[in-house]
């Protein structure tokens, strides 16, 4: 096996009394797409919260590439090549749609502290960017500002600005929450293609999303991992069946 | 994926290039003004007033730049005018009166208070942050109160206007206008070449979602401070020009109520606009010079007594106006001028 | 000698800092509860000075005009609420403090139309008049400590209040978590009146106690507005014991300061540069215990919000 790609080590958050996330242990590697799935409430968006540095865990270690992550900041893991979606759509919504990837992409790409010139006239700043929406199939709307954006094509902008960061890792928090039919469909062509080239940790709800795009599957139930295995695999595991009983349909 | 390539990466016509026509006509009154103000028959009042407008135009744009661009609210920005104000006073008290030396102290001296106070400010969030930098502002203020050598309470008085470059052209009114003119203008281009290019961006990104910009990889808090220094260097050149147009310095320079005033200024000009600052920093000091005339040209139908009471209270009428463009006049001047345009 | 100083000086900075007590309490509530910055509770203080000095001139007597004098800032505090304020809770910070800078502005100036420009001065009270020995060879003015121990009641009495009565639960509540309280099916709107009413008037009766003590003039809530707020910042925003806490400590390093600022650097400087800095630091030494306080935790001392 290569060596992972991203390590968790014994990660732990707390709150008080309320332990959210405990002792959770993975590895991902490189070029697979990693599910995470688990109940309501299991410490699915804080175990990404911790991963990609939006919170600090009372311990534990993340390791991305070899190196040890854990002290750093969301900021310097990004740059890493540690990138992230949120759950609730987080874009720029005065900015144009192109502007709202070419800020990605001028993150990686020279001194921000420019203080002369139009950026938004920069071609090694938007022909990058476009790029980007083109792969989320957003080229169209470039110069739309993002918030009037339809909340699909918000999310497809979410993937668009973590490719624009250069991830060696997307790290995707519920890419599908509050699609409809049609634009999950959209979003989930888009993580097919993504994860050709791309290491992605996907957490999601959708199962039918979950088992047609993952390679492997880890599950989380209250804040602990009680498997990790091929979808397959998972879908026979009796605890899983066990911990999901009552909650969702297993496909 | 080529055809994607080649479309034309024009940006949209932004706000700011659609509105070019009010920035040319606001300079283009400055520039006229003077040649009219020779025709009024109160000259140096006409000039002495507009002077004023561009100096605080100048403090008023600053501000704009990290309260419009970057939403921080700042309650001490008077602060850099007083520092600009005692740089040029301080030094020409010890007989460095050449306007070459005293800004570049001045812009060093607000860069350097920006960077203490701003690290420690920008710590904080929302309330935290304008009642910091109020406090900030206060302890200035009331350290000038105690500068005993540098008039205390009283202020200074200037002997003359600075030098420049070993010469008394500033003392010509006319040549100080200019002078202030030329500021203005070059503080204007370059804020809005600070507002369009990368660093602006980031600012402008992170006023709208500052976590976004953490999950891109930058930091907010450089940024920020970053601008916080360059706003409060701008408010210090326009502290020291404000100096020589009094010919004179004191810690009302620096009370919390001007930075009030200021934050005011931006406000009722339209934030983030960077011109709308200008006009609203000219509306202010134009309402508060002629109010008390026009309360008492239009109470005509009261008794003389009643109407100059009237015009000697005008700040009873100034207050509620201020709770009432706040409450209705959403985007300030530059809104209302925007509106028609969006039909 | 220099003890007995210190000791005076530590009376009157406790004394300084309960009345400044009195002005941050209502203002960190009014903010904790309802998010809202009111910059026009300074001139609610000044507010409760000039009704003191009218009444009390009307009147005869200082008794009479403080009890007058409370109803009085109480019934103003609400018609602010109900004119300007409540149109204001849903703005943002800028557009409140914007607004409540124009209150300022206008009373500032009212207060001048009414009563004149002139710095109005309200008699000591006889029977608190005059001064008592605590120490030998020690005196001290009664007003004063009446003052301290008026403050020392109302903050006991506001303690049993917000601590240990129904109301005292909601507004506690509602300062770390409005939304919640408003979800339980509590009107919010009159908490808020109340809240309101009851901060005005604790300002109106700091004015009140400290119009003997001080000139009753037309912008003399600015200033001290500005250490309330420094109070509520260093005391955490929404918590009245944070409140009390940093009173009493912006109080005793304001006015200890003052006076043993310039024998303190005599240590390191030479008497004269001593003198001289000590007296420019000294005003500056609260601000730069905010800024210290707020670097090391940036929700000041007791945050109350999550």
């Amino acid at each position: 096996m290569a060596e992972p790609l991203l390590e968790l080590r014994n990660l732990r958050k707390a709150y008080g009394a309320l332990v959210v996330t405990d002792d959770v242990s993975l590895s991902v590697r490189p070029g697979e797409l990693h599910a995470i799935i688990g109940p309501n409430g299991a410490g699915k968006t804080t175990l990404i919260h911790q991963i990609s540095g939006t919170l600090a865990s009372n311990s534990g270690s993340v390791l991305f590439g070899g190196e040890d992550v854990t002290q750093l900041s969301m900021p310097q893991r990004v740059r890493r090549g540690l990138a992230r979606s949120f759950q609730i759509t987080s874009i720029l919504p005065g900015f144009s749609a192109l502007e709202n990837v070419a800020l990605a992409v001028q993150a990686r790409s020279g001194s921000s502290f420019r203080l002369f010139g139009q950026a938004s006239q920069e071609k090694a700043l938007n022909e990058p960017a476009m790029e980007c929406l083109a792969q989320v199939n957003l080229a169209a709307r470039a110069h739309v500002p993002a918030g009037l954006l339809s909340h699909g094509e918000k999310r497809q902008l979410e993937l668009a600005i973590g490719l624009a960061t250069a991830p060696r890792l997307l790290l995707l928090d519920e890419p599908l929450a509050g699609t409809g039919h049609e634009e999950s469909q959209r979003v989930v062509e888009t993580l097919r293609r993504l994860k050709e080239r791309l290491t992605i940790v996907l957490i999601e709800h959708d199962m039918d999303a979950v088992f047609s795009l993952a390679d492997r599957v880890s599950v989380l139930v209250y804040g602990r991992v009680i498997a990790t295995d091929t979808p397959a695999r998972i879908r026979e595991n009796p605890e899983v069946r066990a911990a999901y009983l009552g909650e969702e349909e297993m496909v | 994926m080529t055809e994607i390539a080649e479309t034309p990466s024009a940006p949209m016509p932004s706000l700011s290039t659609r509105f070019e026509i009010v920035p040319i006509v606001l300079f283009a009154a400055f520039a006229a003004a003077p040649l009219l103000a020779a025709y009024s028959g109160a000259e140096g009042y006409v000039l002495s007033l507009l002077t004023r407008v561009m100096i605080f135009g100048i403090a008023a744009m600053a501000l704009d730049l990290i309260l419009g661009y970057g939403a921080l609210v700042s309650f001490g920005h008077a602060a850099f005018l007083g520092l600009g104000g005692y740089a040029v006073g301080i030094l020409a008290s010890h007989g460095i009166e050449d306007a070459l030396v005293q800004i570049p102290v001045a812009l060093a001296a607000s860069a350097l208070f920006a960077l203490v106070t701003g690290a420690i400010s920008l710590r904080t969030k929302g309330v935290y942050f304008i009642m910091i930098t109020l406090a900030f502002g206060q302890m200035l203020y009331f350290l000038a109160t105690s500068l005993a050598a540098y008039g205390g309470d009283d202020g200074m008085t200037l002997s003359s206007r600075s030098l420049l470059a070993g010469t008394g052209v500033l003392k010509n009114d006319f040549t100080f206008y200019w002078v202030c003119l030329l500021c203005l203008l070059g503080a204007y281009a370059f804020s809005r070449s600070v507002v369009a290019s990368r660093f602006g961006r980031v600012l402008r990104g992170t006023r709208e979602n500052s976590i976004r910009m953490e999950a891109i990889g930058f930091q907010p808090f450089r940024f920020q401070l970053a601008a916080y220094v360059l706003s409060g260097m701008l408010a210090g050149l326009a502290g020291c020009l404000l100096a020589n147009q009094a010919e004179f310095v004191s810690p009302a320079f620096m009370t919390w109520q001007r930075s009030g005033e200021l934050i005011f200024m931006v406000v009722l000009g339209g934030l983030g606009s960077l011109h709308g600052a200008v006009i609203g920093a000219a509306a202010f000091l134009l309402l508060e010079e002629f109010l008390p005339e026009i309360l008492h040209s239009l109470s005509f139908f009261l008794s003389e007594e009643a109407r100059s009471h009237l015009a000697e209270n005008w700040k009873m009428v100034f207050g509620p106006l201020l709770i009432l463009i706040v409450l209705f006049v959403r985007g300030g001047i530059m809104g209302l001028l925007r509106r028609p345009h969006h039909g | 000698m220099n003890a007995t100083l210190l000791f005076v000086q530590a009376l009157n900075g406790l004394q300084f800092g309960l009345i400044l007590f009195l002005i941050a309490a209502g203002l960190t509530l009014v903010f904790g509860v309802m998010d809202f910055i009111n910059l026009a509770h300074g001139v609610q203080y000044m507010v409760g000075a000039y009704l003191v000095a009218a009444f009390s001139a009307w009147t005869g007597s200082f008794g009479w005009a403080l009890l007058l004098a409370l109803p009085s800032a109480l019934a103003f505090g609400l018609l602010l609420e109900v004119l300007v304020f409540r149109h204001l809770y849903d703005r943002d910070h800028l557009d409140q403090v914007l607004a409540t800078f124009g209150v300022i502005l206008f009373l500032n100036q009212g207060v001048k139309f009414v009563w004149g420009a002139a710095p109005l001065s309200v008699p000591v009270p006889d029977l608190l008049s005059g001064s008592v020995e605590i120490a030998s060879g020690l005196l001290y003015p009664v007003y004063r400590l009446a003052i301290i121990a008026a403050g020392l009641v109302v903050a006991a009495l506001l303690y049993v209040l917000v601590n240990h009565t129904r109301v005292g639960m909601l507004v506690r509540a509602g300062a770390s978590n409005a939304a919640m309280v408003s979800a339980l099916g509590v009107n919010i709107q009159r908490l808020f009146m109340i809240v309101f009413g009851f901060g005005a008037m604790l300002a109106g009766f700091a004015g009140a106690m400290v119009a003997p003590i001080l000139s009753v003039e037309p912008g003399m809530g600015d200033n001290i507005l500005i250490l309330a707020f420094v109070v509520i910042v260093i005391g955490g925003i929404g918590s009245i014991r944070g409140a009390f806490l940093a009173a009493l400590l912006i109080g005793l390093v304001d006015t200890v300061g003052r006076s043993f600022a310039p024998n303190l650097l005599r240590l390191v400087l030479d008497p004269a540069a001593a003198s001289q800095t000590g007296r420019a630091i000294a005003p500056m030494l609260i601000y730069i215990f905010m800024a210290a306080v707020l670097f090391f935790r940036p929700s000041g001392l007791f945050p109350v919000k999550r």
